[in-house]
């Protein structure tokens, strides 16, 4: 079975050096696609991607690059509203590039769909109460 | 058939008032008709949560021991500039203050985390104050540094006053430059990619009471979760606009000054904001309730969304150089779509001001006029009308 997933890779400052995204692909036969990436040499870096491939694939690609020390989070998880900030207004839907954010036309609500954020951080300091939280 | 104030309240501390939400009254009115609605409703509320950036908080803090005269001194609350031009233990915080050692716009688009509005949000939610001051010593007076944790519980009176909230209708923001820009209206995108707008539309209080029929001085409103008074017109109340055959105005125009007990609000009614590149503000809740005194009045709570037009406004250069350039008007039915057409062409479009909110206020003012708990009053003069003669100044320089 083909699987899809959006996740945050965090490269501590000892293997930013090393071809560890290479090696997943090469071995594991997956498909990716970067969303957003930072790595400066001998500092923590971080990738945001797109990985897909075969179920058993994917399972074993995760565990080589947990054991070469990358701390894995699933993106769904990275990018948070504190609701008790957010007041609705509606200024995120017209900042954001993937259409994470829909007003509901009936509720006037606000709904944030984090599966179609790629935590590129624009909502972040446009949202006027701060409401939009990065945790990575 | 009409109404007084009077017999409204009668009602409303009986238990009997009828109360319906500006938007719960145009189906109501859909049914019934308009007299038998005139007849059955007494009282509609309305509601708007947005940005009200020239609004502030005085408070007065209790003489320390020895005295100290703050006015004519300097002095700050979490490090945010408070002003001092009144007697020795009174203050006040404006929402857009900052922090002197806030870097502004030095690193455009700055951010502006923290400043007046946050601060009286602060005040509101009960949470410690720091206060810094100084003052040049008096016989009477002859403390000269002060710096002590405040609280809104421990101060003698904690009042906001907002000398311009509630705006009658309001510009749609686009940005017909290459470049993107920040501004009080939100991030523009270049080429009029996307547009914000500001309004609650068919529940905001002054469209709903155009002409200002009932809305007056001495009106007891919805103030940041708690009850609060019309004190005055807000500044640049400008009821000249053009309007429609229905006199609704078709930019912004009216504005009310308002007044009311911070200790009585609640945080979630009273919000310090952050403009990213251009600065600090606070979102405020007002509801204001509109007695149906007659079929008129009724009427002009019907209003919709589809009634109600707002100038589209280019801020990356008409704004800025006060030019009077519009480029389109749109109702608010069309931008609560989340687009509309302008001049050919589709642009995805926002609010800052919040829908959810706004009804949530005028279902909460309804519950406390058909509770009994909230009564309304007759204002004790009226705000300039249309009438009135009133000429928008601009700011003509001279030497």
């Amino acid at each position: 079975m083909k699987i899809s997933r959006k996740l945050v890779l965090h490269f501590p400052p000892r293997i930013v050096e090393q071809p560890v995204i290479n090696n997943l692909i090469k071995d594991y036969d997956l498909s990716f696609n970067i969303l957003k990436a930072s790595i400066i040499p001998n500092q923590e870096g971080y990738v945001v991607l797109e990985l897909s491939g075969e179920q058993d694939k994917y399972d074993s690609g995760i565990k080589y690059i947990t054991s070469a020390g990358v701390k894995i989070e699933s993106l769904s998880h990275s990018v948070l509203r504190n609701e008790d900030r957010c007041t609705q207004c509606g200024v995120c839907v017209s900042v954001c590039p993937t259409k994470a954010f829909i007003l509901d036309q009936k509720t006037r609500l606000v709904v944030f769909d984090n599966n179609r954020c790629v935590a590129c951080g624009l909502c972040i300091k446009a949202c006027p109460p701060r409401a939009m939280e990065l945790h990575f | 058939m009409t109404k007084t104030v009077a017999e409204i309240n009668e009602k409303i501390k009986s238990g009997k008032a009828v109360v319906a939400t500006a938007e719960e009254i145009i189906g109501i009115a859909r049914e019934k008709g308009l007299a038998r609605t005139a007849r059955d409703v007494d009282v509609v509320t309305t509601g708007t949560f947005g940005p009200m950036c020239s609004s502030g908080v005085y408070l007065n803090l209790g003489h320390s021991k020895p005295r100290i005269k703050l006015g004519g001194g300097r002095a700050s609350l979490n490090d945010v500039p408070a002003y001092t031009g009144f007697a020795a233990a009174d203050l006040m915080i404006g929402a857009n203050a900052l922090p002197d050692d806030d870097p502004r716009n030095r690193v455009h688009p700055g951010e502006f985390n923290y400043g007046g509005g946050h601060v009286i949000e602060e005040l509101v939610a009960g949470k410690d104050v720091r206060l810094v001051a100084s003052a040049y010593g008096t016989d009477c007076y002859p403390r000269k540094q002060l710096e002590t944790l405040i609280n809104i519980k421990d101060v003698n009176e904690a009042v906001m006053f907002n000398p311009r909230n509630a705006y009658q209708n309001y510009n749609v923001a686009v940005n017909a430059s290459d470049k993107t820009i920040y501004t009080y209206m939100g991030i523009l995108k270049p080429r009029m990619s996307n547009a914000n707008f500001c309004s609650a539309g068919q529940l905001s209080p002054l469209l709903n009471d155009p002409e200002y029929k009932t809305i007056g001085i001495g009106t007891r409103i919805f103030l940041g979760g708690g009850t609060g008074y019309v004190a005055w017109n807000g500044t640049q109340h400008n009821p000249s606009v053009p309007r429609t055959e229905q006199g609704v105005p078709k930019r912004g125009a009216g504005t009310l000054a308002v007044i009311g007990d911070l200790k009585e609000m609640d945080p979630r009614w009273v919000v310090g904001i952050s403009m990213l590149g251009y600065g600090v503000t606070l979102a405020v809740g007002i509801g204001v309730p509109i007695p149906i005194l007659d079929e008129k009045v009724l009427e002009k709570t019907l209003v919709t969304d589809a009634d109600i037009l707002a100038p589209v406004v280019d801020y990356s250069k008409t704004y800025p150089q006060r030019e009077p350039d519009v480029l389109a008007e749109v109702s608010y039915a069309d931008l609560k779509t989340g687009s509309f057409k302008l001049l050919g062409k589709d642009v995805a479009c926002a609010s800052l001001s919040s829908y959810s909110r706004a009804i949530e206020i005028a279902a909460t003012l309804k519950d406390w006029i058909s509770s009994g708990r909230f009564m309304l009053t007759e204002p004790v003069a009226h705000l300039p009308g249309p009438d009135a003669g009133i000429v928008f100044k601009p700011l003509n320089e001279r030497r």
